[in-house]
């Protein structure tokens, strides 16, 4: 009986700790207009070019980190299944540095490395400057992505489908696209949704590669504004739960879910 | 040289010698079976016909052709796996269409041979199946077509039943036999169950420590082991200490009495050597004339159907016989003393 009572009250305790705070940023959000609820900031948000911009800026952004933290992760993580397990250690060891290495420390290596004057200008050019942020990014999101990848591997039999493939007249690239990645398309996904999520919200390194993304437009509204930080927290929050919902959708959907339905 | 033809594979793990000078020729058309204990080096052979592994030393020919340096995707060899290994996401057509649609064969033709493969192995409406909807015997058949469909030289099988219930083994191996000697496919079934090769094969190999002891006929291997080890692992076996008395007639003494084995032995007089003997070859009593017999007690009755195995204690030494469920006689109880006996020609030595 008081076991019950201890988790009623844990519930209790978790919707108030996650769900107020969101509930108060919902309610101000609303009360840009004197006396009633209105979604005023919300409009303001939505019509101010510069949200569209760098909103926009960051989502094609973050749609290249994904593309490329796929092309790099889900064979390197196949690699190791098959054929490296020795090697898995030390690649785990290497996909969590960016956990340990301030994004600031990595960034300013960046602007060392491939400053104007360097062998290779990258930040010469605004091109060069989104494909270093566009480096930069994936290596925030690889802990994530790495992670959900290998754990979707683990789940099959990564080596006898790639014998199976290959007995029966399949090269790598073949195996790769029509044998692996559909099997993992929902780790795939999650990783995807996560590293979204983190371009999305970034800042230090846009910043500091004075690129015009959203997590620095985002720091500029919130110091010189009221109200549309307020709705821009609570957009940002629905794209979260959008990503999460289509995440589930798919996972649904998967016509060949090797659990019973 | 024959079609399939391996000669000399040699491979090491490290230091580890898993396969030492393997060689055999195998004729187009042949069903062979690897048989041997776990860790012997069956699937680490197999795996160097398929060209999963790259064999230190000699030389694997499919039809003349040196195929050592092909990749495992260039050799048209069709493999089943132990574990199915069906792709998850594709359903049972897509699966056995898979090695044509590689091969850039049309659509139509696919399609054609799809259901054709499906009718050989009995899944004919299950195309639009996903693997998971499948029970494992029917998964092991859809691999079976799915290998079988782009018309493989040789056909590589990795105890394909281990993991399915008695029942269905027995019914899924005669099946794949069958199939086997319809398409006349060049064949290696590799398997740890005696059962398995000695039912379904033309030849067997049976492996020991990387080594092929025998190789042979089932009839052959079952009957005339090449060594101890064979005699053992295929089929069971009774061994009985006994002192030679008289090497040049074949005269020796078990638990204080005497055996005519009436042909000369190699050991010398007062020497233990072991005698062997299969349990169907022993009789309860005595029932032909010039037949060896010994009395023993009985120590153990179980009863196997239309068998009823008994095992009789001579001395230190025991003898595990099988006779014939007959309704009119009781069989023997536990403590009797009893005769049996056997053909001098069926003691192995
Ligand atoms: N990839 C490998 N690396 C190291 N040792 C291996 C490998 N594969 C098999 N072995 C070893 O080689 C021996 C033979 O294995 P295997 O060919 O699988 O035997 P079997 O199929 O007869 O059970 C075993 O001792 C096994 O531990
Ligand atoms: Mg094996």
């Amino acid at each position: 009986m008081s076991k019950k009572i201890w988790s009623w009250l844990a519930l209790v305790f978790g919707i108030l700790y996650f769900g107020l705070p969101l509930l108060g940023t919902l309610e101000f959000s609303l009360k840009m207009r004197r006396g009633v609820y209105s979604l005023d900031a919300y409009a303001a948000v939505l019509n101010d070019p510069q949200f569209r911009a760098t909103f926009s800026y960051s989502v094609i952004m973050a749609l290249f980190t994904i593309v490329l933290g796929v092309i790099i992760v889900v064979p390197t993580a196949y690699w190791v299944q098959l054929k490296y397990r020795r090697l898995r250690p030390f690649i785990e060891f290497i996909t969590l540095l960016p956990l340990v290495i301030p994004p600031i420390v990595v960034v300013f290596g960046y602007i060392r490395l491939y400053n104007t004057s360097s062998w290779l200008p990258l930040t010469g050019s605004a091109m060069g400057t989104n494909i270093l942020l566009m480096f930069g990014y994936a290596t925030l999101s690889l802990p994530y992505m790495y992670r959900a990848v290998d754990t979707g591997l683990r789940a099959i039999d990564v080596r006898t489908l790639t014998e199976a493939a290959e007995s029966l007249g399949a090269n790598w690239l073949t195996i790769m696209t029509r044998v692996i990645m559909p099997n993992v398309l929902v780790a795939i996904l999650s990783g995807a949704f996560l590293t979204f999520a983190i371009v999305i919200g970034e800042f230090v390194m846009a910043a500091l590669l004075n690129r015009p993304a959203f997590g620095p437009y985002l720091q500029i509204m919130g110091a010189n504004r009221a109200y549309e930080p307020a709705a821009l927290a609570v957009i940002a929050f629905a794209i979260t739960w959008a990503c999460m919902g289509l995440i589930q959708l798919v996972t649904r959907f998967q016509k060949f879910s090797r659990v019973a339905r | 040289m024959a079609f399939l033809d391996l000669s000399n594979l040699q491979k090491f793990y490290g230091t580890n010698h898993v396969v030492k000078d393997f060689s055999i020729g195998i004729e187009k058309g042949e069903f062979i079976s690897f048989l041997g204990p776990s860790g012997c080096g069956k699937t680490t052979t197999l795996r160097m016909v398929a060209g999963f592994e790259v064999p230190d030393q000699g030389a694997i020919s499919i039809d003349g052709q040196d195929v050592v340096r092909l990749k495992p995707n260039q050799r048209n060899i069709g493999m089943v796996f132990q574990a199915y290994a069906l792709f998850p996401n594709m359903t049972v057509a897509q699966n056995v269409g898979f090695g044509l649609k590689i091969a850039g064969k049309p659509k139509d033709q696919i399609a054609e041979r799809v259901t054709e493969m499906l009718a050989l192995v009995g899944l004919k409406d299950f195309g639009a199946r996903y693997p998971f909807q499948l029970s494992g015997g029917q998964q092991q058949r859809v691999a079976l077509a799915r290998a079988l469909a782009p018309s493989p030289q040789v056909l590589l099988l990795d105890e394909p039943l281990s993991a399915l219930d008695a029942k269905i083994r027995v019914s899924l191996r005669e099946e794949i036999r069958n199939i086997q000697r319809d398409l006349g496919i060049t064949t290696i079934y590799v398997t740890h169950d005696q059962e398995e090769a000695l039912s379904m094969s033309d030849r067997i190999v049976v492996m020991h420590d990387g080594i092929a002891e025998q190789i042979g006929e089932p009839f052959e291997i079952y009957n005339k082991p090449a060594s101890r080890f064979v005699a053992e692992f295929v089929g069971t076996l009774n061994l009985i200490d006994a002192t030679v008395e008289d090497s040049s007639t074949g005269r020796v003494k078990v638990a204080g009495q005497h055996l005519e084995l009436g042909r000369s032995l190699e050991a010398v007089n007062g020497a233990t050597v072991s005698l062997a003997l299969r349990p169907e070859t022993v009789r309860l009593g005595r029932i032909a004339d010039g037949d060896q017999t010994l009395t023993g007690l009985v120590e153990e009755v179980s009863f196997l159907g239309s068998v009823v195995r008994i095992k009789v204690a001579l001395g230190g030494n025991h003898i595990v016989l099988d006779t014939f469920n007959r309704t009119i006689s009781k069989p023997p109880s536990i403590g009797d003393q009893i005769e049996v006996s056997f053909p001098s020609e069926s003691v192995m030595i």
